[in-house]
């Protein structure tokens, strides 16, 4: 017998549920300024470098502020994908994977027809680092609904086969023909300009990605609220035997959910190799698939919360870049201030379901 | 009688906005079997389990034997000499019954001796029971015997029996009363719960009545009627579904050699299964749970596609379709399980009833939802069926189990169907809410629609079907008609006493006598 025990709420508590997200920021606030003390800096000026000198620091302000929507995009964007599968139950781990596919065969559509110069070329590589995305998904989709296997640990495993390819075109395939031997592609952004994406309004880092990820943010929202396909997801995701007797196809939603994620992700990685990155290189990716993970909780996979933690995320990593700099942290304790917000949230997410009880429970 | 066994004494138990018990008091003698009646909520379930010490009441005192008696947890009642078979089995499929039975003892023997005294028990008892064999493999009835011999190895004074008959056969039923007399004969007191007014009139010779937490009768169920104990247990004047008996139309549903497999491990097969059905004509199908039921209901409702050509409505092959293609050619079902097959817990009532009537009432266009549609078709079932609810914003879960099930049955009669199939159309249903649910799949069959219902309730079976058949390890057993079937037919048709021996319990019945 314990004196403290959860007790389950009769229905979820709708004020906290709404309420956990900022709960959850204002408790990895606390814990991370007590672990950036232990460190042996200034546990405010910490929290302050993170999360406000990189939109209002005079010296800094002009160069971050760009960045929050350069990092957000993609973020959003992979997130707003993953969601979908994760409302219906179905695990789509390998955004990362789905990114770099994305971003090869986008990129490698535009590399060989270079050096065109219609507009149509840049469309077509969207169109291109989509279906990558796309069809690198359908793999664990098709071996799901075909063989029943796990799609967690076949996405997850296809990011490392998708990293292998990355390093092999990288050198091999898409190398640049005038790169003096050294691994990386012609710069698309800076020597391709049929093939770039750039910045639409100077300052801002808005580009072609963050215009998709908002109207992705949009689709979801209609998605999900109004459209057969929406109400299927939610209803296989709560009741799966529900969803087979309303006659769900759970086969076509594996299909649907994981093939959208991996589009969304393809695209991304698309947008990203045309402009911010600029160039297919052995270091291209830099972990925004599995940070969308994050920010799909972090948004209660809903598409305005995950827009809204898509832009905090990118927030941490631009401040956590700046107090590295400025404070000399570690990276690791950057990396561990991002992990306690998913801890916090999911935490906090315990006690919109469950109520605490002091005393000891009736029942042995 | 000098002294009772098990006094109760002003017990109360309040709950957050329910009384589940109110100054409950009565007693029970050495030897006496005392049946417990109320319908679903009279507070039957907490008042034993206050007993067998799983809940500790609010007020009152109970005594056992003239000693104050306040068990802290089960494993002082059962200490205490009080043993309790629950309605659900606590059985591990995978493991041998004696195993399973030494998990549920305190101290357990030895693995050999413990095979003993369960062999020893059980036969002394009627209730022969293989303590080698594999639960998975046993019948519901004899899944029970291991329960009570697990019981009965603790030597108890107070055996709790919560609905133990609701898994048996008739020819089950009547081993089980057997071994209850044998004890009772022997100075166990057995607590008997039920709803099940006849055998309770056959059985118990004390009844105490239930109703809304109180106590309302106390009385000697032989010297009533089985109408007196059902208006006793529900408090007004039972209203008997009826409708005008037409001539069956024409067939309308045709269901021929239709054979599935299992599908889970502990999933039932289908055999071989066949009927038809009329329009305007109630089939029942009997049978004990887990002989195929819910596997023939995803057969017929689309959810598994059956072998092409088995099912055929007006001669058109249905077998292959899906179930909103079966929907829009006018089959609808109602799964037994509400919370999460029939109707998803955590979606409010509109979203429950866009989960069904999409097609027929025409909910979704061009794959977009229309909420006022849904909102207003969510509405007519609640008011229709007179589901209490605030309004169609609230989640299914929140509804108790009868306003659920009358909005869940409510949903598919409103959408008009040519075959409505429905499974255990009001378990755990209060006996009102259950009268107003049979009245209106009468009325939906007098409309020409026709319906199979699939219940372990006979007497509702022979209530409402024109035709009877029980479902037997998935075979269906052949159709007749239900008016003039007796209760030895109908227990041969489920499947007699699935096997189990008897003979033990007329040896000792004739010691006895």
């Amino acid at each position: 017998m314990s004196l403290i025990r959860l007790e389950k709420r009769p229905a979820p508590s709708a004020l906290l549920s709404a309420a956990t997200p900022v709960l959850a920021v204002i408790a990895t606030m606390i814990a991370g300024g007590v672990m950036f003390w232990a460190l042996g800096a200034n546990p405010f000026e910490a929290i302050r470098t993170i999360f406000w000198d990189p939109l209002f620091d005079p010296t800094f302000g002009a160069y971050s502020r760009p960045q929050l929507l350069v990092k957000a995009g993609p973020l959003i964007l992979i997130a707003t994908g993953l969601a979908l599968g994760f409302r219906a139950g179905i695990w789509n781990i390998g955004a990362e994977g789905q990114y770099i596919m994305g971003a090869i065969v986008g990129a490698g559509v535009g590399l060989a027809l270079y050096p065109t110069e219609t507009r149509w070329l840049f469309p077509l590589m969207v169109a291109a680092g989509a279906i990558g995305g796309w069809a690198w998904a359908m793999i664990p989709a098709f071996l799901k609904t075909r063989f029943g296997t796990n799609e967690i640990l076949v996405s997850l495993m296809l990011v490392y086969v998708a990293e292998n390819i990355l390093a092999s075109v990288s050198s091999g395939l898409l190398r640049n023909p005038e790169g003096h031997g050294f691994p990386g592609s012609r710069n698309l952004a800076r020597d391709f300009p049929a093939a770039s994406n750039p910045e639409l309004i100077a300052g801002t880092g808005m580009h072609w990605g963050v215009v998709a990820a908002f109207a992705a943010v949009i689709f979801a929202y209609v998605l999900m609220t109004r459209h057969r396909m929406g109400f299927a997801i939610r209803l296989a995701g709560e009741a799966p035997r529900a969803a087979r007797f309303a006659g769900v196809n759970p086969a076509r939603l594996v299909l649907f959910s994981l093939g959208t994620a991996g589009a969304f992700a393809g695209a991304a990685g698309f947008f990203e190799v045309s402009g911010p990155a600029g160039q297919i290189s052995i270091d291209f990716n830099s972990g925004y698939g599995f940070t969308a993970i994050i920010v799909a909780f972090l948004g209660r996979l809903h598409p305005v919360g995950i827009l809204l933690a898509g832009l905090l995320m990118a927030l941490t990593y631009i401040g956590g870049e700046l107090a590295q700099l400025m404070l000399t942290m570690p990276a690791a304790a950057i990396q561990l201030f991002q992990g306690m917000l998913l801890f916090f949230l999911l935490a906090m997410d315990v006690f919109a379901n469950y109520r605490l009880r002091f005393g000891t429970p009736e029942v042995a | 009688m000098t002294q009772a066994l098990l006094t109760l004494e002003g017990l109360t138990k309040a709950y957050p906005g329910v009384v589940a018990n109110n100054d409950i008091s009565f007693e029970i003698g050495h030897g006496q079997v005392h049946a417990l009646l109320g319908e679903n909520g009279a507070g039957k379930s907490t008042l034993v389990k206050t007993i067998y010490g799983l809940v500790k009441p609010d007020a009152g005192r109970m005594t056992l034997d003239g000693r104050p008696y306040a068990p802290a947890n089960p494993r002082m009642a059962r200490a205490e000499g009080v043993a309790m078979v629950f309605q659900h089995f606590s059985l591990f499929d995978a493991l041998d019954v004696a195993e399973n039975i030494a998990l549920g003892m305190d101290n357990p023997p030895g693995r050999r001796q413990l095979a003993a005294r369960i062999t020893e028990v059980s036969e002394a008892y009627g209730l022969p029971l293989d303590p080698h064999r594999i639960v998975g493999d046993l019948s519901a009835g004899e899944r029970q015997r291991v329960e009570i011999v697990r019981c009965l190895l603790q030597n108890p004074k107070l055996l709790i029996m919560d609905e133990p008959t609701s898994v048996l056969t008739p020819q089950e039923v009547d081993i089980l009363f057997k071994t209850l007399r044998k004890l009772a004969a022997e100075g166990t007191a057995i607590l008997y719960i039920s709803h099940k007014l006849e055998e309770i009139r056959s059985l118990c010779e004390h009844a105490t009545v239930l109703r809304l937490g109180e106590v309302v009768a106390d009385c000697d169920p032989r010297q009533q009627s089985a109408r007196d104990l059902a208006e006793l247990m529900v408090g007004t004047t039972l209203h008997t579904p009826s409708r005008e008996a037409g001539a069956p139309g024409e067939v309308l549903l045709e269901v021929t050699g239709l054979s599935l497999p299992a599908p889970t491990d502990f999933g039932t097969a289908l055999r071989d299964v066949g009927f038809s059905l009329c329009a305007g004509e109630v089939l029942g199908i009997g049978g004990v749970a887990g002989n195929g039921q819910d596997e023939l209901l995803a057969a017929l409702s689309g959810e598994r596609l059956a072998p092409a050509g088995t099912i055929r409505l007006r001669g058109k092959d249905v077998g292959r379709l899906p179930p909103n293609a079966r929907r829009a050619l006018g089959i609808l079902a109602a799964p037994e399980e509400r919370l999460g097959h029939s109707a998803a817990p955590e979606m409010s009532l509109t979203e429950n009833a866009l989960l069904t009537g999409a097609v027929r009432e025409k909910l979704i266009s061009n794959g977009f939802i229309s909420w006022p549609r849904s909102r207003s078709f969510a509405q007519r079932i609640i008011e229709g069926f007179d589901v209490r609810t605030p309004g169609p914003e609230v989640a299914a879960g929140a509804l108790s189990g009868g306003n659920l099930q009358k909005f869940v049955i409510g949903r598919e009669i409103l959408q008009a169907p040519d075959i409505f199939v429905v499974n255990q159309p009001t378990w755990g249903v209060d006996a009102s809410a259950a009268a107003a649910i049979r009245q209106a799949i009468l009325d939906l069959s007098a409309k020409g629609a026709g319906v199979v219902v699939i219940s372990q309730d006979l007497d509702e079976l022979m209530e409402i079907s024109d035709r009877f058949t029980a479902l037997n390890e998935g075979r269906l057993a052949p159709i007749r008609p239900a008016k003039g079937l007796t209760t030895e037919e109908i227990g041969l048709m489920m499947g007699g006493a699935h096997d189990m021996e008897v003979a033990h319990v007329e040896t000792l019945a004739e010691v006895d006598a």
